[in-house]
């Protein structure tokens, strides 16, 4: 508890923008044959430091075999709620699960420079108290830390519907599941929201048995993986609507609903739609009635490619596909960055009208069959994965690792991990910084960023811009 | 029991004051009433949220008033309803002040709901009580003024009082809540939300503290 609001909390996007810019950057470093303890990588992103574009920092866990893949602050911009009324958490603590042990870790980084484990949540009482496995995505909201999962009960996390459940913000006790009607949800990925407007988004990646092995191809032609995405009464925990894309939209992932809370619209990535492996971004947004519409409004073409450059389980199809493995949207709700990390590109598209995206950059990096090197001369395992904007949308960072198990389907024989960043233009456009590029540990992959004093996919506002 | 004029215009003083305190205060509610205005992009939304939220607030307090100002009917107890009183808003400070974790059901109601939230908000953090000690010394005030009257009389006329001190302590909550509102919304601009957002949790509890010993020592006096 503070007597003051934490400086990092921001009323509006607008203010977050106005910010003072970040001085570090915390990534997840994932051993991807679990041979060695997974940990974050303190990275320092001040250019006038020494030790700029390098990892100052090393924070490794007491076990093995956690799979990090994302995290979330334990408290962000969203406790200015004007329903909280106490603002005076402070953006301390890293909430950072193993998506393969439904380990916990709570990491203090106070001094990011001395980053320490303050507590760690054991697997069992993740399943005792919530009957979830898998933890994924943390978002910080009304009633504590929200965590959304990728299992369910069980050995293999069948058993039972995966979900979100609530931690106390300050003790982080784990206290339950969240929802009291589900609908339709059966598979869960990411969720985001809209505070003052009280709907919360889900989205569907696909059962653990699913991914954990790797894909399974033959569930991905048939179309089992997630195509849903669902809309929630916040408060009331209700499914009020399940949208589905269409059953070749296969992995609907990211959630990304415009900053601006006034506004009622948002954004899905879907990885690969079967029917001829284009990538696809839907907008949604709330209709005039009240219930929920979407619009396939981004395609992204596959690129031919002879069998012989493919990895086996491509060659049939003789094509790249883009595989949109992740999205972001600028605080300013102006740009939004769609990861193509099976073609190896970064696409920057102008969504100041949400229906009519245009794209307006484009960088090359890695990728199937084509791996562009680093302007700098480094080469760039997999391609653009994780990607995090600076709060003031001049910057962007990225990762390369998806999945470890995936990442050696799609890029058999390759390891690394690297983080990149791209500056962008006065009126867009993405330009590839030569001289930012941090090659991870060896034996370690890079993933999700988040950004010192927040960054574009973790505060959520409760105040309209002005 | 002698009151001068000074002792009532202190304790109305007191009751106005209190109301300013509590519509300072973010945690009543006012950042709701700057939201609703800038949400829906119009002042009238952040008036009409500031009324809602009176409302609900007035009901707290009635719904603590009341059954005092009924109580203060035994007039032979008096004393001990005063100390009694005094005691438990001495006990609900400590409580916050020890119990620093916040209620959680809070933020289970609906951003719309702002009446219910007004009320629960003001229940939760006692900002009835507080009003508690203040009132009794209204009431045992007037019954000092008129010497022995019927109880019958007496708890009327309480409760009349009950009623009065609620609207005025409102009045004055809403009044310097919509102030900030206003303040924020047409000059100041959302920055001012965060940096004028103090942490009264130790300051409120403390207060209830304060006014409760202020009630047993009034009472003890003679007053």
């Amino acid at each position: 508890m503070t007597l003051r609001p934490d400086p990092t909390f921001h009323a509006t996007a607008q203010l977050a923008m106005q910010a003072p810019v970040e001085n570090y950057g915390f990534t997840v470093m994932l051993s991807p044959d679990g041979s060695q303890p997974d940990g974050i990588a303190v990275v320092d992103l001040n250019p006038k430091s020494d030790t700029y574009g390098t990892i100052v920092h090393t924070l490794l866990m007491p076990y093995t075999g956690d799979e990090f893949h994302h995290f979330g602050w334990n408290a962000c911009s969203s406790s200015l709620s004007p329903l909280s009324g106490h603002a005076f958490l402070e953006r301390r603590y890293l909430i950072v699960p193993g998506i393969r042990s439904s380990r916990i870790y709570v990491i203090d980084v106070k001094d990011p420079l001395d980053a320490k484990i303050h507590k760690i949540i054991e697997p069992e009482e993740v399943f005792a108290k919530t009957g979830y496995s898998r933890p994924h995505t943390i978002h910080c909201g009304p009633e504590g830390i929200y965590v959304s999962t990728l299992g369910g009960g069980g050995k293999d996390g069948t058993d039972g519907p995966p979900g979100i459940f609530i931690m106390d913000c300050e003790t982080f006790e784990i206290i339950g599941q969240y929802e009291m009607d589900r609908g339709k949800q059966d598979k869960h990925y990411d969720f985001w929201w809209n505070l003052p407007q009280d709907y919360m988004v889900s989205s569907e990646w696909g059962l653990p048995p699913q991914f954990e092995n790797g894909i399974v191809a033959e569930d991905l032609l048939s179309n089992k993986y997630g195509h849903s995405i669902h809309f929630w009464d916040l408060r009331k925990r209700k499914n009020i609507q399940t949208m589905d894309f269409g059953e070749n939209y296969q992995m609907a992932l990211e959630i990304r609903p415009a900053h601006d809370p006034k506004k009622s619209y948002g954004f899905c990535g879907v990885v690969v739609d079967t029917t001829n492996l284009q990538g696809a971004i839907f907008t949604w947004w709330r209709g005039e009635d009240g219930t929920w519409q979407s619009k396939k409004t981004i395609t992204i073409d596959p690129r031919p490619e002879k069998a012989e450059n493919l990895p086996p389980l491509l060659q049939g199809f003789e094509a790249v596909p883009p595989l949109v493995t992740d999205i972001d949207l600028s605080l300013d709700d102006k740009y939004l960055y769609v990861a193509c990390w099976g073609l190896g590109e970064m696409h920057q598209y102008d969504v100041s009208d949400p229906m009519n995206p245009v794209l307006a950059g484009k960088v090359e990096l890695g990728g199937i069959a084509r791996g562009t090197k680093h302007p700098g001369g480094g080469d760039f395992a997999f391609g653009p994965q994780m990607v995090e904007i600076s709060r003031d949308g001049k910057r962007v960072y990225w990762t390369n690792s998806l999945y470890s198990t995936w990442d050696d389907q799609f890029y058999p024989g390759q390891e690394g991990g690297q983080m990149v960043m791209a500056h962008v233009g006065e009126n867009g456009g993405l330009t590839l910084d030569p001289d930012f590029y941090v090659d991870f540990p060896k034996g370690h992959r890079a993933h999700q960023i988040r950004l010192e004093g927040g960054d574009c996919s973790t505060d959520s506002f409760c105040y309209p811009n002005v | 029991m002698e009151l001068d004029a000074s002792t009532m215009t202190a304790l109305w003083g007191a009751v106005i004051l209190s109301g300013i305190y509590h519509g300072v205060n973010p945690g009543m509610g006012w950042p709701l009433a700057v939201s609703a205005g800038l949400m829906a992009g119009r002042p009238r939304a952040l008036a009409k949220a500031i009324g809602a939220l009176a409302v609900g607030h007035l009901l707290a307090m009635l719904a603590i008033l009341l059954p005092f100002s009924m109580m203060t009917a035994l007039i032979s107890w008096q004393k001990e309803i005063r100390i009694g009183a005094g005691l438990l808003v001495i006990a609900a400070g400590m409580y916050l002040l020890f119990n620093r974790s916040h209620p959680r059901f809070l933020s289970r109601v609906r951003p719309s709901r702002l009446v219910l939230w007004s009320f629960l908000a003001a229940m939760a953090h006692g900002a009835g009580l507080m009003l508690v000690p203040i009132y009794l010394g209204i009431c045992g005030a007037e019954a000092g003024d008129g010497g022995h009257e019927a109880a019958r009389e007496l708890m009327g006329q309480n409760i009349a009082s009950a009623f009065f001190v609620a609207f005025a302590h409102t009045i004055a909550m809403s009044v310097a809540g919509g102030l900030i509102a206003a303040a924020i919304y047409f000059y100041f601009g959302l920055k001012f939300l965060s940096r004028t957002w103090f942490n009264l949790d130790m300051v409120w509890a403390s207060s209830l503290i304060l006014v409760g010993l202020f009630g047993i020592y009034a009472t003890l006096r003679g007053h």
